[in-house]
């Protein structure tokens, strides 16, 4: 932990760490910034494999019975989209918000324990990496991203495929529930002098409750794959029916952690976008209090709802009418925020950047997407939406019209902070018009494919229905999606071969504490811990005439943490443990479960005490 | 209000126009359906209210507040509006009411059971890897692929699965039900007109959930009546007797016909007279309105008991190959199958 500097400044200079360069630098590093790079770096990645998994749906869905892929292969395309997507584009990309941006706006140096973040970035990678082999040893998880057992048991899927879900998302989340456990404990414990709960930033707001929601939440599925882990591996019959088991419980399982899933995606946009109206209307937020306390109200309703998800399973009418209320109420909460949002706008002077486009963008597509939700709430209509392309239009809505369209803002918001160079506007306007337009073309028709008739995760369609037109311009919609994505790639790579020369406050207009030092940061972020008082420290301090923070701390060494190995290795430990439980190699298991635990104990037993920075020290070098 | 409301009904106009009158949930065919399309009506009015207020305050604003160029100017730094954060907390509330109500009442009214009924007709769903067993416990008969059903009465369903998790769905007579294997599942649904509608399977449960299509036919109760009648019949057999040792050793294993064979894969007794062999392909000289892509009873037939993966693939039925079926067999068969229609 970044201790303070008066109280580390005796031990300063008395332990020398090795620091790594290039490559070792990065799998060594525990540096918040750096693992949010990693972050968004794999996330992208994983959201570029995501993105041609739908591209192939797409194709094939584009006219009636096609046969462009067989059905197998669209049951694992379809898997494989929606678990990739999820949990390892859409959640990581989020963590490399979190990263880079969470420390800043506390004012601290790092988060609460930089050993336990590099960690859990490496168990999401190798986890993702393991789910992602399956392509390559030809078993592919066909069940779909919620694996309904028993399709996704050992009596109707034999082959390795579901194994590759099951501990590939068990290694994966681990480094979930890592990073929720960790920024819990960093915006409680770290917040700088005078940041009180009611003055964080609304995006630091929105992932102090997700995190929250993923401690809560994750151990839930972790259960869940490892029932099913045994039901598969070892014969055991929690959801096998034919041994005493119960399907319907996986469900529950499954939507209990499933649920609060999908406000652990959507809050951090949630975040972003108050963030990025905020500072391009030049206007504090609007009704900053009912925000956070609808925030903290939609994560609580968040755990109520799962049923919805199962309104057709047979829960019988009480179960389906309580659910349906709860469901409804979490409407009000998030009508309050889009009000609030309108609102800080009104009044303001709104700057059109491309993050704040795809912030006003993702504003009237999110309530598109939330009013679908409301009447998926009814459940007695449910019993005709449920399964079908409507559900499909609708959570595409929340989440590519809400969080990606948020996680796009808040990469083209960011990211001067966070590489110290500005991307270009003008391709950053093309990215929202194509990404946007794509969105809108793809996903508005579906709402109208469910209500005609069409069943979700179809392979293909007779003709005659009436629904060759909608799939074809669905089918269009998605190629300019990734047209979109193309072009972000391409603004990224030009932004690369620029010179780092972005300011400080890089919009002019920054509010929150992030933008009171250089872009990028330096590796201790502060040089002195700043003072903040009021809200909106930085605009604050701006509004006042200063061009600085007042510190609440005199100048000295400041303590980092060492850089290590470890977590890339237990992850790698972990990795290959589960493929021997995977192909029943127990020898194999052991081994890895070995590397693991020999890491952790390595980790006990030697003291890492750090090194000190002494930034006056550094400057005068440079 | 009284702008928008012509403007709400006109688009309810439109959305019932949309799609096939014996597939679409616009366009209800029963009772049930009817009530989930009022209630969706009613949400789609609520929602469109509340989409359109807030696409027109957020044109407004980002027309009316737009950055021009070199304005440095810093607006007034608003904390924010008691007055206008209780107006829009207690809207929605009272728009969630209007929804709220009649979905409670739906909820409970939907889930009546008609299971001791006695002027119910009692349906028991079997959901199969990749097909549908119906049978009907108060006469003995058992069908697949098509249920029948008589106008103007109750239909209670019990739902469950032989083996994965699917869906029970007809979307223009009522919404869906899960059938779970190891419990039942209850529903009712209601045909007030004479017809054959769509059913799809709308849980994931394989390679041909895409293809798990099924029909609903409803028919006058004498017509019903007569349907059981001859249901119960002694089964027609092929006329050749070879033929029918063939049909009776390799069909029969599985299949039934009238009071032969067993229910392990669909009852096949008057399949001439259905509208699709396999759920899928339909049959041009059943159906009321062949496509130019369609064939013959006896043609899809034919493909499908040749190579049944190619049409359904992972389904359970072995092959021609497999079976030994000759091409004449296969003929015979075929041809036999195709009229083997039921007079009801």
């Amino acid at each position: 932990m970044a201790t303070h500097a008066a109280h580390a400044h005796a031990h300063a200079h008395t332990h020398t760490v090795k620091r790594y360069k290039g490559l070792m630098d990065w799998l060594t590093t525990v540096d918040h910034k750096k693992i949010g790079i990693l972050y968004l770096l794999a996330g992208f990645i994983f959201f570029l494999v995501g993105g041609l998994e739908a591209i192939l749906i797409r194709i094939q869905l584009m006219k009636p019975m096609n046969d462009f892929v067989a059905a197998d292969t669209f049951n694992e395309l379809l898997t494989m989209h929606g678990t990739t997507m999820i949990f390892l584009a859409a959640m990581p990309m989020l963590f490399a918000l979190m990263n880079a941006v969470i420390p800043l706006q506390i004012g601290a140096r790092d988060v609460a324990f930089p050993f336990l973040n590099a960690l859990g970035f490496w168990t999401f990678f190798f986890g993702g990496l393991l789910l992602n082999i399956s392509w390559f040893t030809g078993t592919v998880p066909d069940a779909g991203w919620t694996s309904y057992v028993p399709l996704a048991g050992p009596t109707y899927n034999g082959t390795h495929g579901v194994d590759y879900y099951v501990i590939g998302l068990q290694i994966a989340g681990i480094g979930t529930l890592l990073g929720g456990i960790n920024f819990m404990a960093t915006i409680i414990n770290m917040r700088a002098p005078g940041m009180s709960f009611m003055r964080m930033p609304m995006f630091t707001w929105a992932i102090f409750i997700t995190s929250v929601l993923i401690v809560f939440a994750f151990p839930v599925l972790t259960v869940g794959l490892v029932a099913i882990m045994f039901d598969r591996l070892f014969q055991a019959n929690f959801f096998e029916v034919g041994g005493g088991g119960n399907g319907v419980l996986w469900e529950h399982i499954f939507w209990v952690f499933g649920h609060p899933e999908v406000y652990i995606l959507i809050l951090p946009a949630f975040g972003v976008i108050s963030e990025v109206v905020a500072t391009f209307a030049r206007k504090r937020l609007f009704g900053y209090s009912s925000m956070v306390f609808a925030i903290v109200l939609i994560a609580f309703l968040g755990f109520m709802v799962w049923a919805h998800h199962m309104f057709t399973t047979g829960l019988g009418p009480v179960a389906n009418a309580l659910f349906s209320i709860a469901t409804m109420l979490i409407a009000v909460p998030t009508g309050v925020k889009i009000f609030n949002w309108l609102f800080t706008l009104w009044g303001g002077s709104i700057k059109f950047t491309t993050a704040n486009l795809f912030a006003v963008g993702f504003i009237p597509t999110f309530v598109l997407g939330g009013v679908t939700g409301v009447m998926l709430a009814s459940a007695p209509a449910d019993y005709q939406y449920h399964d079908s392309y409507f559900v499909v239009a609708h959570f595409h809505y929340v989440i590519v019209g809400g969080l990606i369209l948020g996680i796009f803002a808040g990469l083209h918001y960011w990211w001067p902070k966070m590489f110290g160079r500005m991307l270009n506007e003008g391709l950053g306007k093309l990215t929202f018009w194509t990404f946007f337009t794509g969105f809108h073309l793809t996903f508005f028709v579906q709402h109208f494919l469910g209500l005609l008739g069409m069943p979700r995760r179809v392979w293909t369609y007779l003709p005659n229905q009436g629904f060759e037109t909608m799939n074809l311009i669905s089918s269009i919609g998605a190629f300019l999606m990734g047209i979109g994505t193309i072009v972000f790639v391409v603004n990224v790579i030009i932004a690369w071969a620029k010179p780092r020369n972005a300011a400080a406050d890089a919009w002019e207009d920054g509010r929150t504490l992030e933008w009171s030092i250089p872009s990028p940061p330096p590796e201790y972020n502060f040089k002195q811990i700043p003072l903040v008082r009021g809200l909106d420290a930085w605009w604050k301090e701006k509004m006042d005439g200063k061009t600085a923070m007042t510190p609440a701390e005199p100048l000295g060494p400041i303590h980092m943490p060492s850089p290590s190995i470890l977590p890339l290795i237990m992850s790698i430990g972990l990795f290959i443990a589960g493929f021997g439980f995977m192909y029943q190699n127990h020898w194999v298991a052991a081994g890895g479960i070995l590397v693991t635990f020999v890491c952790m104990f390595l980790r006990s037993v030697y003291d890492d005490h750090g090194f000190h920075i002494d930034p006056e020290e550094e400057e005068v070098q440079a | 209000m009284k702008r928008i409301l012509p403007l709400l009904a006109g688009m309810a106009l439109l959305l019932s126009a949309c799609g096939r009158a014996d597939l679409s949930t616009l366009d209800p065919q029963g009772p049930v359906a009817q009530k989930q399309f009022d209630l969706m009506k009613i949400s789609i009015s609520i929602m469109t209210l509340v989409v359109v207020v807030v696409f027109a305050i957020c044109v407004y604003v980002l027309v009316r507040f737009r950055r021009r160029k070199g304005d440095k100017t810093i607006p007034k730094q608003v904390e924010g509006n008691h007055k206008l954060e209780i107006i829009w907390t207690v809207i929605p509330l009272v728009l969630l009411l209007i929804l709220g109500v009649p979905t409670i009442q739906s909820v409970f009214g939907m889930a009546t059971d008609y299971s001791k009924d006695k002027n119910a007709i009692q349906v028991k769903v079997t959901s199969h890897l990749y097909w549908w067993e119906f049978e009907y416990p108060q006469y003995g008969v058992t069908t697949a692929q098509e249920l029948v059903v008589p106008t103007g009465k109750k239909i209670s369903f019990e739902l469950v699965s032989a083996d994965v998790k699917h869906a029970f769905w007809i979307p223009s007579i009522g919404g869906k039900m899960d059938t779970n294997p190891g419990s039942s599942n209850r529903m009712y649904l209601e045909f007030p007109k004479e017809g054959v509608y769509r059913g799809k399977c709308a849980e994931l449960c394989g390679p041909s959930h895409a293809l798990m299509d099924f029909k609903a036919k409803s028919v006058s109760p004498e017509s019903f009546d007569r349907w059981i009648a001859a249901m119960k019949a002694p089964a027609s057999m092929p006329a050749d007797p070879k033929l029918a040792e063939t049909f009776r050793s390799k069909c029969l294993a599985c299949h039934a016909v009238g009071d032969q064979g067993t229910n392990g894969a669909p009852n096949l007794t008057g399949i001439g007279g259905r509208q699709t062999i396999a759920g899928i392909l339909y049959n041009s000289d059943v159906v009321a309105d062949p496509q130019p892509e369609d064939k013959t009873t006896v043609e899809n037939l034919k493909e499908w008991i040749t190579d049944p993966q190619k049409v359904k693939p992972g389904n359970q039925m072995p092959s021609a190959a497999d079976n030994q079926l000759t091409p004449e067999e296969i003929d015979g068969i075929a041809k036999y199958l195709a009229g083997y229609k039921l007079d009801y």
